[in-house]
C-alpha cells in the first residue's frame, strides 16, 4: 500500500475510499476468483476448452473461448458456491447459445447439489445488455433457460444478483436480477429493463433523454433501486466490501416469499400516495387495490 | 382487432373478470379432461400506462399475468396431479413496455413476477402451453410463453418470433434490414420467419389455420384438437421439479393441417 496521504489520516471517512480495490474494474473471471475464498475457486468450461459461439464468426465477429460467461466454483466464508460472472467486456455482455448454456448449466448443477444434500449457492455477476440479438432467437431461449434454472436453485440456496457497473443489467437478464434472492448493488451499478437509449429511439427524446445523465441515474441507478425497496445492500466499489455484502445475503438463506412473489407489494407500489408523488402518477388512474379475481371454476 | 384477442374470444367457453383490462382470462373446454385456463395480453387504449397500450407487457400486465396464473394455481392445490388445469398462453406481444414510468418503477420485477408464476406452475405440474398467434418478441415472449412446457405456433406468414423487433435487431447490430434478412437466411436464429424458427428445436407444433386474423370455427378446433395433444405429451413428459424448457420433444416437431 502506498503511503496514505495526511488528509485521508486526519478524516477516517475517507480511509475507506482510499483503501479500496476496485471491483468493477475488474473483468468477468478476476472478479468471480476475487470474491471466493482465497485458493479455492475452480473455473469449469474455461477458456482453453474452446467452447465458443458457433454464431458469431459468418458474421464477422471474433467469438471469443469462454463465450463471455465464467463459471468459478469454490467456497465463499468456508461454504460451496458457484459464481457466474458475465464478462460486459466482450459483446456487450450480451448472452447468446452458449455463454446462456453455461449459466444455467451451472445453476442446474448446484440445484442438483443441494437436493442430494450438498448445498451450493449461486453468485451472478451481472453485466449485461440482455440478449445477443447476434444469436436472435436462440439467445432469447437462452435466457428463459436461464430464468427456469435460476428459479429451480433459489427454493432451495439463495442466488445472489451482483449489479456494480459500469455496465449494469439491462434487457432480458434484468429479469435475472428480478427473480435473485437478494440483490447487490453500487453506486455504479444500474438495473433496468429498457436503456434510456433504446426507449428514447422507440418513443423519443421527451419520454426518455438519454442525453440527460442525471435522469438514467435517477431512474436505473443504485442508489434510486437501493431506496426505492428493489435491493438488498448498496456498496463501495471495493472487492472487500461486494464480498462481505455477498456473504451476508447468502447468510440471510432462503426467504418465504421472493420479490418476484409479492405480487401485493408490487401492485400497492403502483398506487400508493407515496410512489404517485414521487413518480407523478397522481391522475392516471392506477387501480388501487386488487379486484376480486376470476370466478373460481372446478 | 389484434390477433390476441380474436384467438382469445375464438378459444374462450367462458371469460373472467380480470384484474387489469389488458390482461383477458376465461376458461377453454378442451374437450376431455379440466378446461384450460387462456390468458392473454390484449390492447387497452385507456391502460394508465401511455406506453402499453397496443398489446406491450408493462407493469400491470407483469403483476395480471402473475395474479392470473397464480390463482390456477392455488385452484388445483389439492387436486391430483393429472386433474391440474392446463394454462394456455395466448401470444401475441409486440414486446415489453418501452417507458419511463415502467423503468422507474422496475419493469424487470414485474416481467420477473408473470416468468416466476408460469414456472412455478410447470413445476407444480400443470401443463403449460404457448400458442403464438402472431407476434412474440423480446420481453413480451419471455414474460408471457417462454416458460412454457409446449410452444405451439400458427404457420402464418405473419408470426413473427424475435428477440427484437426487426428495425432495432438491425440498428443495434449496425445493419440495414436487407442486410439483415440475407444474413438471416444462413444464419436461422436471425430469422423472423416462423418456419425458420420451428427448425431450431423450440416448436412443438406448427397449426396451419386458413385464417389466422379471423379465425373460422375450424381453425378453432384445430387449435383446440393441438393444445389437447399439448397437453397430454406435457402430462406425459414433465418432471416435475426440474427445468424441463429442452431442444427437442419427445414426439418431435410436427405439423397440422387445417381442412380449409
Amino acid at each position: 500500500m502506498s503511503d496514505t496521504p495526511a488528509l485521508v489520516t486526519e478524516r477516517p471517512e475517507l480511509q475507506a475510499l482510499w483503501h479500496r480495490r476496485s471491483f468493477l474494474e475488474l473483468d468477468a473471471r478476476a472478479r468471480a476468483f476475487s470474491l471466493l475464498d482465497d485458493g479455492t475457486g475452480q473455473e469449469y468450461c474455461d477458456p482453453f476448452d474452446r467452447i465458443e459461439s458457433p454464431w458469431l464468426e459468418p458474421q464477422g465477429l471474433v467469438p471469443q473461448a469462454d463465450d463471455g460467461v465464467v463459471v468459478v466454483k469454490g467456497r465463499l466464508a468456508g461454504e460451496p458456491c458457484v459464481m457466474i460472472g458475465i464478462e460486459g467486456a466482450f459483446q456487450g455482455g450480451s448472452i447468446g447459445e452458449v455463454s446462456g448454456a453455461k449459466a444455467t448449466c451451472a445453476l442446474q448443477l448446484a440445484a442438483r447439489d443441494a437436493r442430494a444434500g450438498q448445498p451450493v449457492s449461486a453468485v451472478l455477476l451481472l453485466e449485461t445488455g440482455g440478449v445477443r440479438l447476434q444469436e436472435g432467437t436462440l439467445g432469447l431461449n437462452a435466457v428463459a433457460e436461464i430464468l427456469s434454472a435460476l428459479l429451480e436453485l433459489r427454493g432451495l440456496r439463495p442466488v445472489i444478483g451482483v449489479v456494480t457497473g459500469p455496465l449494469g443489467s439491462y434487457g432480458g437478464m434484468s429479469i435475472v436480477a428480478g427473480l435473485c434472492t437478494r440483490i447487490v448493488l453500487t453506486h455504479e451499478g444500474r438495473l433496468g429493463f429498457n436503456g434510456a437509449q433504446v426507449i428514447e429511439s422507440e418513443a423519443g427524446a421527451a419520454e426518455f433523454d438519454s442525453s440527460d445523465h442525471a435522469l438514467i441515474w435517477s431512474v436505473n441507478g443504485g442508489a434510486q433501486r437501493y431506496a426505492t425497496g428493489l435491493a438488498d445492500a448498496l456498496v463501495l466499489d471495493d472487492v472487500p466490501a461486494v464480498r462481505q455484502a455477498v456473504i451476508t445475503a447468502v447468510a440471510g438463506g432462503v426467504p418465504a416469499r421472493h420479490r418476484s412473489e409479492e405480487l401485493d407489494v408490487l401492485a400497492a407500489r403502483l398506487s400508493s400516495g407515496d410512489d404517485q408523488a414521487r413518480f407523478s402518477l397522481t391522475g392516471l388512474g392506477i387501480p388501487p387495490a386488487p379486484s376480486p379475481g376470476p370466478g373460481a371454476a372446478s | 382487432m389484434s390477433r390476441s384477442q380474436t384467438w382469445f374470444d375464438a378459444l374462450a367457453t367462458q371469460t373472467f373478470p380480470s384484474w387489469y383490462r389488458s390482461v383477458a382470462l376465461a376458461d377453454c373446454d378442451l374437450g376431455g379432461g379440466p378446461a384450460a385456463r387462456l390468458l392473454s395480453v390484449v390492447p387497452d387504449p385507456d391502460n394508465a400506462f401511455p406506453r402499453a397500450r397496443r398489446g406491450e407487457v408493462g407493469l400491470l400486465e407483469g403483476i395480471g399475468l402473475a395474479r392470473g396464473v397464480r390463482e390456477v394455481i392455488e385452484l388445483d392445490s389439492d387436486v391430483a396431479d393429472d386433474q391440474r388445469r392446463p394454462i394456455v398462453a395466448i401470444v401475441d406481444v409486440p414486446s415489453q413496455a418501452y417507458g419511463r414510468l415502467e423503468e422507474q418503477f422496475g419493469e424487470y420485477l414485474y416481467i420477473a413476477a408473470a416468468v416466476d408464476a408460469y414456472a412455478t406452475a410447470r413445476v407444480a405440474g400443470h401443463p403449460v402451453i404457448a400458442l403464438v398467434v402472431g407476434s412474440a418478441i423480446s420481453g413480451g415472449f419471455l414474460a408471457h410463453g417462454l416458460q412454457a412446457s409446449q410452444v405451439l405456433a400458427l404457420d402464418d406468414d405473419q408470426i413473427e418470433i424475435q428477440a427484437i423487433h426487426k428495425p432495432a435487431a438491425a440498428r443495434i447490430t449496425l445493419r440495414t434490414i436487407a442486410e439483415l434478412d440475407e444474413l438471416a437466411k444462413t444464419v436461422t436464429p436471425l430469422s423472423f420467419d416462423v418456419r425458420v424458427w420451428a427448425t431450431l428445436g423450440y416448436c412443438d407444433g406448427l397449426l396451419k389455420v386458413s385464417r389466422a386474423d379471423r379465425p373460422t370455427s375450424a381453425d378453432a378446433d384445430l387449435a383446440r384438437g393441438a393444445l389437447r395433444d399439448a397437453v397430454t405429451w406435457a402430462r406425459a413428459t414433465l418432471p416435475t421439479g426440474s427445468s424441463p424448457l429442452r431442444r427437442s420433444a419427445p414426439a418431435g416437431p410436427h405439423s397440422r393441417s387445417g381442412s380449409g
